[in-house]
Formats: C-alpha cells, sequence, structure tokens
C-alpha cells in the first residue's frame, strides 16, 4: 500500500506548492522572515520529535553506507574502521552466487508484475460496473479483507494449504486425479506460490485507487455516449480506461521503481533450504549475509548495490513516462 | 449511472458476465477464509484427510482450549498489546503535531522539512546500517526496539496534514492569533478537539501495522519474553510446519508423530483466528477509515 500511496502525495505536491507561496492576506503580515521563525517558534517544537525520528533513523543510517567501502569492525565504530574501496563489491560480483540472486530477484519481481499489476484494474472496472447496493457491498468488504491478514498468518495459510500430506489444494488435486505437488520444496513452484498468494491478498485493495480515479469521471461523458449507441463494453474502453492510464502510470513507475526490493518478508518466510534454489533474493541474502553471519559490510555493500540499481530504475522509468506522457512522479 | 434508454441485448449479457466474475472473485477470496474457520473448530482428522473441505465436521473446541493453556501464546498476546498500544501512542504524538506544523502556511522551512521526511520514502541506508544504528542506541532486545525505529511513517504524516489543510477552517486559526493565543494553546484547545477523525484513521493505520509486524522483533529481539505475538506464530505456523513437511513428506510417517502433527493442525487454524480476532472485530471501522484515506491521499487537486 505504501508505494501505491506514495505516488500521489508527489502530485498532491506539485499542485501545493504555487498556492502555497501566497502568503494569505489576512494573517498579520510577516514583515521579515526572522520575525515569521520567532513567531511561530512554538511550530518548531511540533515538529521536532518528527525531525529527530527521521534524523536519527533515517539520515544516520545513509551516512552509515560508507561501511560498505570499509571493514567495518564494532568496536573500531563506523569511522574507525579502515577503507577497502570496492573490495565487498567485487567479491558480491565474482561470487558464483550473483547471477542467481539476480535472477530470482528480478524473475519474481517481473512475475508478480505481469499477473499482480492488471487484476486490480480488471477488478475495479467491473466494480464500478456494479449498481451500489448489498452485491457490491459484500464484494469490496470480502476481497478488501486479506490486505489485513498479517504476513505471518498469510505465509502459514499458505503452508497449511499446500502441504503435500495435508493441504485442501492437494487433497483438490488428488480428486481431480492428479499427482500431489511438493508446493513448498519444490524451487519450481516457489515464484508461482510467491505470486498468487499475493494476488489473492492484495488485489481487492488494489482497487481502491482505482475506484477513486473511476468516480471522478463525468457521468455525463457515459451519457453521450449512450445516446450514440456505445456498447457498454465500448464505453468502459473507451471512457473508464483512459480515466486510469495516469493512476496506471504512477502505479507502474512506482512497481518499476522498486523491481529490486520486493514483498521480502514474505519470501523469508516461505523460504526454505529445499526451495532457496528459486526464493534467495537479495534481501534475504543481505539479512542471511548481515545479520546472521554478522558480515555487516559486506551485507550492505549488497544492499547498496540493490538501493542504486533501484534508484536508477526508478529515475529511468520516470524520465521515459515524463517523455511519453504528461504524468510523472516529479 | 445510465440514462433511462433501454439497454441492449449485448449489454445486458455483459453486465451479468460482470457480477459473475465479481461472485467469482469474492468467492475466490471467501473460501480459505471460510475453511480456516471450519477447520479450527474440526476434527484434526477430518481436516488433515481432506473429509472437511468448507462446513466444520466433528465439531470440537480442543484446539482452542490448548491455545488458551498456552503461556507462549499468552505472553506473546501481552506483548503484542503493549507494543501496540505504547507504538501507536507514539506514532500520534510524533505525527499530528508535525503535520498540523507542516499544514501552516505560515510555518517557514515547511518545505523543505516536506523534502527531507518525502526523500525518506525513495532512498534509505537500508537494512544494515539501519540496524547498526539501532544497535549503538543500544536499543537492541529492549521494548524499545518495537516502538522507536518506525516512530512515525511518512505517508501518514503526509495524510494528516492534508487533513488540516483541508478541514481546519484558516479563519479560526486567523482568529486565534488575533486573540492573541499561542500555537501551543491554539493546537490544544481548537485544533485537536476538531482533529478526532484523524486521529482516530492514524490510530488505525499505525495499530494495524503493529499488530502485524514481525520483522522489527526479528532482527532486533532475541529475548523470548519479549517476543511479540507474531514471532510466536512465526514458530507454531512457519517453522514447525516447514520443518514437520520436510521430514516427513518421503519417509512412512510413524504414529506418534503423526497424532502429533494432527494436534498442531488444530492449534494451527486456531492461533490464526485467535491473533487476527482484535483485526476481525474492528474490521468494519478499518474498511471504512482505510479507504477514507486511501482516498485521501489519492486526492488530486
Amino acid at each position: 500500500m505504501d508505494s501505491n500511496t506514495a505516488t500521489v502525495l508527489t502530485e498532491e505536491e506539485k499542485q501545493q506548492t504555487p498556492k502555497s507561496r501566497k502568503v494569505p492576506t489576512k494573517l498579520p503580515k510577516p514583515k521579515k522572515k526572522n520575525k515569521k521563525i520567532l513567531q511561530n517558534w512554538q511550530l518548531y517544537i511540533f515538529i521536532l520529535p518528527a525531525f529527530l525520528y527521521f534524523f536519527i533513523f533515517h539520515y544516520i543510517p545513509m551516512y552509515g553506507i560508507q561501511i560498505a567501502f570499509k571493514d567495518f569492525i564494532p568496536s573500531s565504530g563506523i569511522w574507525g574502521s579502515e577503507w577497502v574501496g570496492l573490495e565487498h563489491f567485487k567479491r558480491f560480483f565474482d561470487s558464483y552466487y550473483f547471477w542467481d540472486l539476480i535472477k530470482n530477484t528480478l524473475g519474481l519481481s517481473v512475475y508478480e508484475l505481469i499477473i499482480g499489476f492488471p487484476l486490480p484494474i480488471i477488478l475495479a472496472l467491473a466494480l464500478n460496473e456494479a449498481k451500489d447496493g448489498l452485491y457490491k457491498r459484500t464484494v469490496q468488504t470480502v476481497t478488501y479483507a486479506p490486505h489485513f491478514i498479517s504476513v505471518v498468518v498469510m505465509a502459514g495459510m499458505i503452508i497449511a494449504f499446500l502441504s503435500p500430506a495435508t493441504g485442501i489444494i492437494n487433497h483438490g488435486l488428488t480428486l481431480l486425479g492428479f499427482d500431489p505437488i511438493p508446493f513448498m520444496s519444490d524451487p519450481k513452484w516457489f515464484k508461482t506460490v510467491y505470486v498468487f498468494s499475493g494476488v489473492w491478498q492484495s488485489t481487492g485493495w488494489g482497487t481502491i485507487i482505482y475506484l477513486a480515479a473511476l468516480s471522478g469521471v463525468d457521468p455525463q461523458h457515459h451519457e453521450a455516449a449512450i445516446v450514440d449507441g456505445a456498447t457498454r463494453l465500448q464505453r468502459i474502453w473507451h471512457i473508464n480506461v483512459p480515466a486510469l492510464v495516469p493512476t496506471m502510470i504512477i502505479l507502474l513507475i512506482m512497481n518499476l521503481g522498486n523491481i529490486m526490493a520486493m514483498g521480502f518478508e514474505k519470501i523469508l518466510l516461505l523460504q526454505n533450504p529445499l526451495n532457496l534454489e528459486s526464493s534467495n533474493v537479495i534481501a534475504t541474502f543481505v539479512y542471511q549475509a548481515g545479520l546472521l553471519d554478522a558480515q555487516y559490510s559486506f551485507a550492505a555493500a549488497v544492499g547498496l548495490f540493490n538501493s542504486v540499481i533501484n534508484a536508477i530504475l526508478l529515475i529511468t522509468v520516470n524520465q521515459i513516462a515524463k517523455k511519453r506522457s504528461e504524468t510523472s512522479l516529479w | 449511472m445510465n440514462s433511462a434508454i433501454s439497454e441492449t441485448m449485448t449489454d445486458k449479457i455483459i453486465k451479468i458476465l460482470i457480477y459473475v466474475f465479481l461472485g467469482f472473485a469474492t468467492l475466490i477470496v471467501l473460501y480459505p477464509l471460510v475453511y480456516i474457520i471450519s477447520a479450527s473448530i474440526s476434527d484434526p482428522a477430518d481436516v488433515n484427510s481432506g473429509k472437511m473441505w468448507l462446513f466444520p465436521k466433528g465439531i470440537t473446541f480442543e484446539g482452542y482450549r490448548i491455545i488458551f493453556e498456552n503461556g507462549a501464546i499468552w505472553k506473546g498476546y501481552l506483548n503484542t498489546v503493549f507494543y501496540t498500544v505504547l507504538g501507536t501512542t507514539i506514532n500520534l504524538a510524533v505525527t499530528i503535531p508535525a503535520a498540523y506544523a507542516l499544514s501552516r502556511k505560515d510555518f517557514a522551512g515547511r518545505n523543505l522539512f516536506m523534502a527531507m521526511f518525502v526523500i525518506t520514502m525513495f532512498f534509505s541506508g537500508g537494512l544494515i546500517p539501519t540496524y547498526l544504528v539501532v544497535k549503538s542506541l543500544g536499543l537492541i532486545d529492549t521494548i524499545w526496539a518495537m516502538v522507536l525505529p518506525n516512530a512515525a511513517a511518512v505517508w501518514n504524516i503526509v495524510i494528516a496534514r492534508v487533513f488540516f489543510q483541508s478541514t481546519i477552517p484558516k479563519e479560526l486559526e486567523e482568529a486565534a492569533i488575533i486573540d492573541g493565543a499561542s500555537n501551543f494553546k491554539m493546537f490544544f484547545k481548537i485544533i485537536l478537539p476538531l482533529s478526532m477523525p484523524i486521529i482516530a484513521v492514524m490510530g488505525l493505520f499505525y495499530g494495524v501495522g503493529h499488530w502485524n509486524g514481525y520483522f522489527n522483533a526479528l532482527i532486533y529481539l532475541s529475548d523470548k519474553e519479549l517476543f511479540p505475538l507474531q514471532l510466536v506464530l512465526r514458530e507454531i505456523l512457519v517453522l514447525q510446519e516447514m520443518a514437520s513437511q520436510n521430514t516427513d513428506v518421503t519417509g512412512s510417517m510413524a504414529e506418534a508423530m503423526h497424532s502429533k502433527q494432527q494436534l498442531a493442525a488444530v492449534i494451527k487454524y486456531g492461533v490464526m483466528i485467535v491473533s487476527t480476532l482484535p483485526i476481525i472485530i474492528i474490521y468494519p471501522f478499518l474498511q471504512r477509515f482505510f479507504v477514507k484515506g486511501v482516498m485521501i491521499g489519492s486526492l488530486k487537486g
């Protein structure tokens, strides 16, 4: 949800900046900036806790990224540890698991994007056609619900339902004459399990942002189209879908910008030694190497590599979107 | 949306198909949820053999009884309640005043602060440097590791700011300033009483996050006494299950092992329900407020 919503913020910002420059005329005129600051000193106290929080837990870690270029020894501290240049990066690029990690990371997120991105759009378009009433409300109430299930319970459900001996899915498969599938221990199945459980959990919730966009469509367009003899499908395709395009572009940029950093908490829970071959992604590797094996500098370097790729992707995709359409993050 | 003009035959068929599609989607989402509820009160043998597939079979509350007698689950529950209350209180104390200050157009530097916060949505130090900061502050294995590293969320500050900008009448603030009220006085006497809706929304947003979160606990806590419910669940639902599946799939299962697994299975579905109970209870509010939150966020001019 965070990534979806993030988008809109920037648009918000864009539209508000021009307005905010105007000083409200009725307020006692701030003759000088200094005076304004003095007069509103209490507002700085209001923002102080948030400022401290972001400074300590977000900006100091950014400063700490330098350990990726050092041999961090806890007792000497960040500053006292020795510089080693790009050594950790080299070690990572040369390692035998480098390409596997890249393949899994990209594979999982591209798969998720292809399946998971269009579904909320389709569901939202369908919901928009349904008349307001008990039926529509029921559909929404039910499909939104899984969003609130914790990732641990979600992983528990996946493991329980897919168990080869006792899971309901395999009972169903056996009933239909198929052999039970060891979903959780066969690397071939890991990505599918991850992607489709995500579809189950977040498709309904994902419709909200599109429904908001659809509620902004002027009913007169539809009335005019009906008069002109347009069918329902034609109206959906030529009126509703274009209305969603800006939202789609923004969400697509956000998704592509996050392509190297997907639902890592769920992957970590579903990972086991048997499916590691296809479930080991950069983020889980950083966790393993950094926090379990305490190779802080090496793990920080791998994490930094990941963030840099992400940032490059985000900026590139945003530039492309800016050139090709009116919509972009900034 | 449709006018009085009669629909054509194809339109009617399309409409029916849309309703069928929506019903189908709903059933797919609903089935696992119903299954969990039924499985939690069914005879484990029937659940595991696949005889129970929709409605409860051989109804028993043995699973729930075992859950209520389990000390670790209780402990985790209490810890989670504590983290949720403390964490949400801190979240609100950080978010609401900051969002209010940022909503004031006469607050010099507000764009600078806003930029500072928003940048962290796109760039971060990453897992390891953040962990090292928490560690060097001495927060590891303390309750503070559960509430301070996520003391605020940028997105929620933005939503609360939009709320203040759009619902607090400017005239009210101007009048208060002319009357010589300080910003403190104005905030506590005038703004806060008007802000109950946004405080409720933010409380729910943050509260659900604390209730469902496990990752901070996983990396910052090793003392079992401090484990929140989600970590206890992880042991029951993920670690034990994985272990039993991976070792027993191929070999023939011993009888004793079998009954132990069946027992685990009953607890399994029961703990899913028990741990999600508070969320289920407030779900009607959650749905309304969360949707509102997303809507505020997506407000475009």
